[in-house]
């Protein structure tokens, strides 16, 4: 059987916290090294998942050595004081668990689930805190996962998709390190003791944000988190500076043979904490946000036949994240299909959404709350963003009504002030005519 | 030999949740076949509507004419205009999509509760009243050529998936991609669509899945009061399709850009039709996952963690299918190293475990992997839904759902041998190889503001 196709692909909403059930109760607290937990109490399934997360993403790399924060993570893998790579492998595959790395321009971290049973969860458990707080960074390891990351970002630059998203971060984000793209140069400058230093400055625990969702109660909650921090050195929590407010507007073209030409559009716009958070929220919704009932999908694709994926998504990080559109479309579309985008946008921006428009925008977004946090996993990824932003402890209760209370008056303003058409910054990758 | 923890695992698998119920079967008048668990961990529900129609059931020339009558499922009724139905979910506070696979075509939403009935009275809607327009399915078709070019022609690796079917495949329609070959998709006819809908989309063709914080007892009213009052229809005869018996090693090369060597093994093997009788789908279950699927298995561990000749490696089987079923190992090449070597390395753990079989510790972790991700999917009413679909829509019941972890546990070591032995020979594999050509290192051309709009 082969896998199957999709009408659509999944287009990234803003990635937000929502608000809880009225049945999920949370618990926060700090840990005795100063790392902040969230834990989730829920006994229906024999699950527990555990995300652990430390100020360490792509923010904090050198710009000479663009890669490092992601190769550390890597490594953590690699083996620990007590337990060999293979045995880490072994302790996680035979407990049925499941142990995966995230990484992006402000977290680096891991997901762990695990069968509650106690056997099971204590092995995977301890196997999570060994790596996390006594990593071994063997040399030959590093060796081998340095050619990993480089032969993989060689494999990347030869890819449209990649290629146009690490040119319009650089356009984005001209002197800030979110427009930092590792390149298999920047990652053959990383020596083992790169690795060894940003580990000890960024692995934390005033950094480090921990997440339980599951099925255990609340004084095993404490002790697991506990034993995933209590060894972590202090500090890992350092500011990050604002990036520049956007350029003029520059587009650049980059010839690839690909059968389609890759567009997009952006600039620095939303931080976790920014005042028009929820007008930008709802407003995008409506521009290309909102699946298949998006003003952009109903431009280029429904209208148009231009693509078949097209969107526009704010993703907030601690730091003015990027505002960003896209669409991919048969190289000689791919001017009329730029036109129709740029059209469609400063439309938006001139005049905002009609109030049918921000009336179903918002039925939708509050009404499709529930299925946001109906699964434990779900949940946990809410959860992770509220510890590591450290957001308001009402943020989840307060989240619909806030979405609710927005007019359209704040769209139109949140998105005169904050979106200059004529200054997005601008990349197609395949035809340069 | 099942030790304590696969017997904890098996345990947590039939764990009796307080929140989630045993499905319900029901059956109505016209055949529609009605499927509901009960799941009352969160206060939402998912409807799948499953055809028993996909890209096998095809002909050479219209071999795209199961995924766009799914595009065109969005594009109106005679009741509901183009896009209406997205819209209508959408402010429901719902999400809807639809996918189509070999085998079957899948359409669904998620919702609050309470608007259940709404999306069954939709989907009841475009079971029976799709109002296919011309010049609609003229621009849908672009969109799908779009989706091609992304999914598949600039897509090497994907590209050579497509080939590797086309050649382990010689009669079985298995042998052309779900989403079409561009040049049928360019000699398109909306009337294909049309005959395509009415004669597959059909009460009597169907199963509806629904999962979530629901009564059972009023879905089947409401499946009666919305889907019980379409017509029952005739559907084709389904011919038995069959692939002949592979007789030689097969092989493919692709050439596309990419700077890494890629290799992808398909070795035909039987899928699953009898959960009672058949043993050897579950012990090639437990096989692939010696081979692949997490850190600790075989081909990431030879080929990635101890020679170096690759950056990633994996193995994958899909116990349930309509038609003939494969094993597929894959590989990536690490920089210095050809797709000749990998090919090489492939063949020789294959060969390895045909002669000297799995350890014990190999074929407990791989149980306990294949049980412990039975019990994680339980966490997702989709993922859940998707169980019971595919159970019904691959000839099998939704009841075998707690037979597959039975099975699963009883396959010994001399099992997953024997399997390994006999179908992952040579003459029974194809191989496909990607020639990596790395693009040529163009310049970009920087246009001043004024001249981009």
């Amino acid at each position: 059987m082969r896998p199957p196709l999709r009408a659509s692909i999944t287009l990234l909403l803003l990635a937000a916290a929502l608000p809880a059930d009225a049945r999920v109760q949370i618990e926060h607290w700090t840990t005795q090294s100063g790392a902040r937990a969230y834990f989730v109490e829920t006994h229906a399934l024999p699950i527990v998942d555990v995300s652990v997360e430390f100020a360490a993403g792509g923010a904090y790399d050198p710009r000479e050595r663009a890669g490092l924060g992601q190769l550390t993570l890597a490594l953590l893998k690699g083996g620990s004081a007590r337990f060999s790579e293979a045995e880490v492998d072994r302790r996680i595959a035979d407990a049925g668990a499941q142990l995966r790395d995230s990484f992006d321009l402000d977290r680096a971290g891991f997901a762990l689930r695990t069968l509650s049973s106690e056997a099971e969860r204590k092995a995977a458990v301890e196997t999570l805190a060994e790596i996390l707080q006594s990593p071994r960074f063997a040399s030959d390891i590093f060796e081998r996962e340095k050619a990993r990351a480089i032969a993989n970002a060689a494999e990347a630059e030869t890819q449209p998709d990649h290629i146009a998203e690490k040119r319009l971060y650089a356009l984005m984000y001209p002197s800030h390190p979110y427009g930092l793209t590792a390149t298999p140069t920047t990652l053959a400058a990383i020596t083992r003791e790169d690795v060894e230093r940003y580990y000890r400055a960024r692995y934390g625990a005033a950094g480090t944000a921990v997440t339980i969702v599951g099925d255990l109660n609340i004084d095993a909650a404490r002790s697991l988190a506990e034993q995933l921090t209590s060894r972590l050195a202090p500090g890992g929590d350092v500011a990050l500076p604002p990036p520049a407010p956007p350029g003029p507007g520059e587009t650049v073209r980059v010839a690839h043979p690909s059968t389609q030409s890759h567009v997009l559009l952006g600039e620095a716009a939303l931080a976790r904490d920014d005042p028009d958070y929820f007008p930008l929220l709802v407003g995008n919704y409506i521009l290309g946000g909102g699946g298949f009932v998006s003003r952009l999908m109903t431009e280029v694709r429904s209208k148009h036949g231009l693509a078949y994926s097209v969107y526009s998504y704010f993703y907030p990080f601690a730091q003015r994240g990027p505002f960003q559109v896209g669409l991919q479309t048969r190289r000689d579309q791919a001017n009329e299909a730029l036109r129709r985008v740029r059209d469609v946008i400063a439309e938006f921006v001139a005049r905002g959404p009609t109030e049918t428009e921000l009336k179903a925008a918002k039925k939708s977004l509050v009404g499709g709350f529930p299925l946001r946090i109906d699964t434990n996993r779900k949940l946990l990824e809410q959860l992770a963003v509220v510890a590591f932003y450290r957001l308001p402890s009402d943020w989840l209760d307060a989240y619909p009504a806030r979405l609710e209370a927005v007019t359209l008056d704040q769209v139109r303003g949140a998105f005169a002030r904050r979106i200059a058409p004529d200054r997005l910054a601008t990349v197609v990758v395949g035809a340069t005519d | 030999m099942i030790s304590r923890q696969a017997f904890f695992i098996f345990a947590a698998l039939t764990f009796a949740s307080a929140a989630q119920a045993d499905p319900r079967e029901f059956t109505l008048a016209n055949g529609l076949r009605l499927i509901v668990k009960e799941d009352h961990r969160a206060p939402t529900v998912v409807q799948q509507v499953w055809y028993r129609a996909g890209s096998m059931d095809e002909s050479p020339g219209t071999t795209w004419v199961a995924h766009v009558l799914e595009h065109m499922m969005f594009k109106g009724t005679r009741r509901v205009g183009p896009e209406e139905f997205s819209r209508l979910v959408a402010e429901a506070g719902g999400r809807d999509n639809a996918f189509t696979s070999t085998d079957y075509t899948v359409y669904h939403e998620q919702v609050h509760r309470d608007r259940l009935p709404f999306v069954m009275r939709l989907e009841a809607d475009r079971m029976a009243n799709l109002a296919i327009r011309p010049e609609e399915f003229a621009r849908e078709i672009r969109v799908v050529m779009e989706e091609r070019r992304l999914s598949t022609e600039d897509q090497p690796r994907a590209l050579l998936d497509e080939n590797l079917l086309a050649t382990a495949f010689s009669a079985h329609p298995y042998k052309w991609p779900t989403i079409g070959w561009m040049q049928d998709l360019q000699n398109m006819d909306w009337k294909d669509a049309q005959a395509w809908y009415r004669s597959w989309y059909a009460p009597n063709n169907a199963t509806v899945v629904v999962v979530g914080d629901v009564d059972a007892g009023q879905v089947v009213a409401w499946a009666k009061r919305y889907y019980g009052p379409l017509a029952r229809r005739a559907i084709p005869p389904r011919k038995a399709q069959s692939e002949p018996a592979q007789r030689g090693m097969r092989r493919v090369v692709l050439k596309a850009p990419a700077e890494l060597a890629y290799v992808r093994f398909g070795y035909k093997v039987p899928a699953l039709r009898d959960p009672a009788k058949d043993w050897e789908p579950f012990a090639i279950a437990v096989l692939v996952k010696v081979l692949g699927g997490n850190d600790a298995a075989r081909l990431n561990q030879i080929l990635v963690r101890e020679r170096r000749i690759a950056t990633s490696a994996g193995a994958e089987y899909e116990l349930l299918s309509r038609g003939p079923g494969m094993v597929f190992l894959n590989a990536a090449a690490a920089q210095g190293h050809s797709g000749a070597e990998l090919e090489s390395a492939l063949r020789e753990i294959a060969a390895q475990v045909a002669v000297q079989g799995v350890t014990p510790e190999e074929l407990q972790r791989a149980k306990v992997q294949l049980l412990a991700q039975l019990v994680y999917r339980r966490d997702s009413f989709f993922a859940q839904a998707m169980e019971l679909g595919e159970l019904e829509s691959s000839g099998l019941s939704f009841r075998d759902a707690d037979r597959i972890p039975e099975r699963l546990k009883t396959i010994s070591a001399e099992q997953v041998q024997s399997v390994a032995a006999k179908y992952l020979v040579d003459d029974a594999l194809t191989v496909a190889v990607l020639d990596p050509q790395p693009p040529g290192r163009s310049a970009s051309a920087h246009i001043a503001p004024a001249a981009a709009h």
